[in-house]
């Protein structure tokens, strides 16, 4: 996900970049009658927005499908649902469990026992592969199939005080 | 034939209170820039000053940049404004000594008191230190930024009071009659418009701000007074996502008022500029949901409504002010020079840094990059290349010696080392966010450094060339005062 966001980003970002420097570079002899540039352009303007309509509004539909509140997202894997009960401690994280089974879905359940925190889970390669926040009074219900086996680890993402960025723990992924 | 008949009448120059206020976010912002910079070299392990000063800088960072942009763009908004309704001076004055009051309570807290539990104050937060900070520093940082809303919820309540002296209700002042109804052509200016919208957002922002900062005020002392976290977050950022954005679409009135001066072309109150505005209204109060979608407890609905209005949200900043620029720039004639040149650029800023914005806002992708470092990447990318890149435009307009006058070339070199560097330094950000770097953390991974070393040489460059726009501000701050021709007329206006 992190690469396609980043590149359509850079796309996004040079489009608007390409508009403002052709609008630059043509902006030297001066069209007296502002009239007829106005209609073009709102003529134009009216394009660009449907444009924009019609393919951000299916990208917006699209993204909606699966969502990571529903239960769906962890039907991919097969077999019993692993909990493991997480629970942010200022500094530390507290796992009911540190060792699940690869392709097996896993429901973690991520509360707070005194600010708010965030529940990031990294790869071997240090990417984000999911996260919730862990608040107070709350638990929130993350459900993950891991793919691959591995040592991931578990950072904090929201900040939580002093040793907010030591705040780590490992969960081994092994075979079934 | 309807051409724009360009009147010359002398640009008005600014009171004393605007430069004030000009002055006071230049030197604020300076110091932060090198708050922030600090924190990049510790990051990238070039110097060592420790978590603990880390975490104060970060807080100092994040509420003297939120600070000095509402003060620098409550002086764009005010200056324009008060040409079209009577504004009080005192009022104006009286928010700036209550936001100094606050910055010094702010410094008060963080460098002798040691909080430092972020800008943002999330409940319970700035009660749980373990020990670190004591009740009464917290209660010293949030009655701090008590006393800063309470002076901008002052102005915009003078604000108010002007705009229905001079417009009747505020439903006029948006230009709800034409937008609704036939365009009469006698729509309120854009900077009435902006104006209307920033105070309706801005009054609700702030009474939401500081009821639940007078909450955990009294929670520090009254643990017994119990809020909800989640209830607390969400009005935290409610609160917070109107304040920043505000001081944008305030600062964008400078974009309003000076390109037409420039390009001798109007930029106009039609329906499709009043319906953005009326949009945007709406849009910036119901879309902070989208900074709560790692919150899965909260409302499914609500958590989708920021989805959306994330994607909404970025047509008026595309097809309405970012293209309205283009329109009136495009074959104008217009003479470059640094005011321009940085007006131009801040459009440029604000579009292309919602691009990542919008797309961080996605539910899926924001379950990948949440609090990682793509989220200071996009909102440095509007804030320092759009609306600080406004203000400095704005600065380099009241400081102009002559229409005629040309830059220095070292104020020329400035202009592209600022806009090359500040896009090497948010790009450094969006990379880490892709590489899931997380945010707000004092000691990085040692993978992750390699990203901090880049971004802080950019972080130097961007201080350097924002030394030289502000040093050309103060250099010429006794010129900003007077009323003479400051924009230069159009290539073939001239005739």
């Amino acid at each position: 996900m992190q690469p396609i966001a980043w590149q359509i980003s850079l796309v996004l970002m040079a489009l608007v970049a390409f508009g403002f420097a052709f609008v630059a570079i043509n902006s030297g002899r001066r069209q007296e009658d502002y009239t007829p540039l106005q209609k073009s352009a709102y003529r134009l303007r009216t394009r660009l927005f449907w444009g924009l309509v019609l393919v951000f509004g299916p990208a917006m539909i699209y993204t909606l499908l699966e969502l990571p509140y529903d239960a769906a997202r962890a039907n991919a894997g097969a077999g019993p649902v692993q909990v493991v009960e997480a629970t942010g401690y200022q500094w530390r994280w507290e796992l009911s469990q540190d060792r699940v089974a690869v392709g097996q879905p896993v429901e973690f359940r991520v509360t707070s026992a005194d600010v708010n925190h965030g529940f990031g889970i990294y790869d071997a390669n240090l990417h984000l592969v999911a996260q919730t926040q862990a608040m107070p009074g709350y638990i929130n219900t993350l459900r993950h199939t891991f793919s691959e086996e591995g040592t991931y680890k578990i950072l904090c993402m929201e900040y939580c005080g002093l040793a907010h960025h030591n705040m780590l723990t490992e969960i081994r992924v092994g075979a079934q | 034939m309807a051409t724009y008949t360009y009147e010359h009448i002398p640009d008005q120059g600014a009171k004393v209170g605007v430069l004030a206020y000009l002055a006071t976010s230049a030197v604020v912002l300076l110091l932060m820039m090198v708050f922030g910079l600090l924190m990049r070299l510790e990051q990238a392990q070039w110097i060592s000053i420790g978590a603990i000063r880390f975490y104060e800088l970060m807080t100092l960072h994040g509420a003297g940049m939120v600070g000095i942009a509402a003060i620098a763009g409550a002086s764009i908004m005010w200056h324009f404004l008060r040409q079209y309704v009577e504004l009080s001076s005192r009022i104006f004055i009286a928010n700036l000594v209550l936001f100094l009051v606050g910055v010094v309570m702010i410094l008060g807290s963080v460098l002798l008191g040691h909080f430092h539990g972020a800008w943002t104050f999330l409940y319970p937060l700035p009660g749980k230190s373990m020990g670190l900070w004591s009740p009464g520093a917290a209660a010293l940082f949030m009655g701090g930024l008590l006393v800063i809303g309470v002076g901008f919820l002052l102005l915009h309540l003078d604000i108010a009071r002007a705009l229905v002296a001079r417009y009747g209700n505020f439903s006029r002042a948006l230009g709800w009659p034409q937008l609704f109804g036939e365009d009469d052509g006698k729509a309120p200016p854009p900077t009435v418009v902006a104006s209307a919208m920033v105070t309706v957002v801005n009054v609700i922002g702030l009474v939401v701000g500081a009821s639940i900062l007078a909450m955990m005020l009294v929670n520090l002392y009254v643990p017994e007074f119990d809020i909800d976290p989640l209830l607390a977050k969400g009005m935290i950022y409610f609160f917070g996502h109107i304040f920043i954005n505000a001081t944008i679409y305030m600062a964008v009135i400078g974009v309003y008022e000076i390109l037409p001066r420039y390009t001798q072309r109007p930029w106009k109150s039609n329906k499709v500029f009043l319906a953005s505005w009326t949009a945007s209204t709406l849009m910036v109060m119901f879309i902070f949901p989208h900074h709560l979608l790692m919150d899965f407890a909260f409302p499914k609905w609500m958590l989708i409504m920021g989805h959306i209005i994330g994607y909404l949200n970025t047509v008026p900043i595309l097809v309405v002010t970012g293209y309205g620029a283009l329109m009136i720039v495009y074959r104008s004639g217009i003479r470059w020079d640094m005011a321009s040149k940085l007006l131009f650029l801040s459009l440029f800023g604000w579009a292309a840094g919602a691009m990542p914005a919008f797309i961080d806002g996605t539910i899926t992708v924001n379950y990948v990059m949440h609090n990682t470092l793509w989220v200071p990447g996009h909102f440095h990318t509007y804030l320092l290349l759009g609306m600080v890149t406004m203000v400095f435009g704005f600065m380099y307009y009241l400081g102009k010696p002559s229409h005629e006058h040309d830059d220095h070339l070292i104020d020329r070199i400035a202009f592209w080392l600022f806009t090359s560097s500040v896009l090497g330094f948010t790009m450094s950000f969006l990379y880490s966010g892709k590489e899931s770097v997380a945010r707000r953390y004092a000691a990085h991974l040692p993978e992750w450094v390699p990203y901090d070393r880049i971004a802080s040489v950019f972080a130097v460059l961007v201080i350097a060339s924002s030394l030289v726009f502000i040093g050309r501000f103060f250099a010429r701050i006794g010129l900003a005062r007077h009323d003479y021709q400051r924009a230069p007329v159009a290539r073939s206006a001239v005739a």
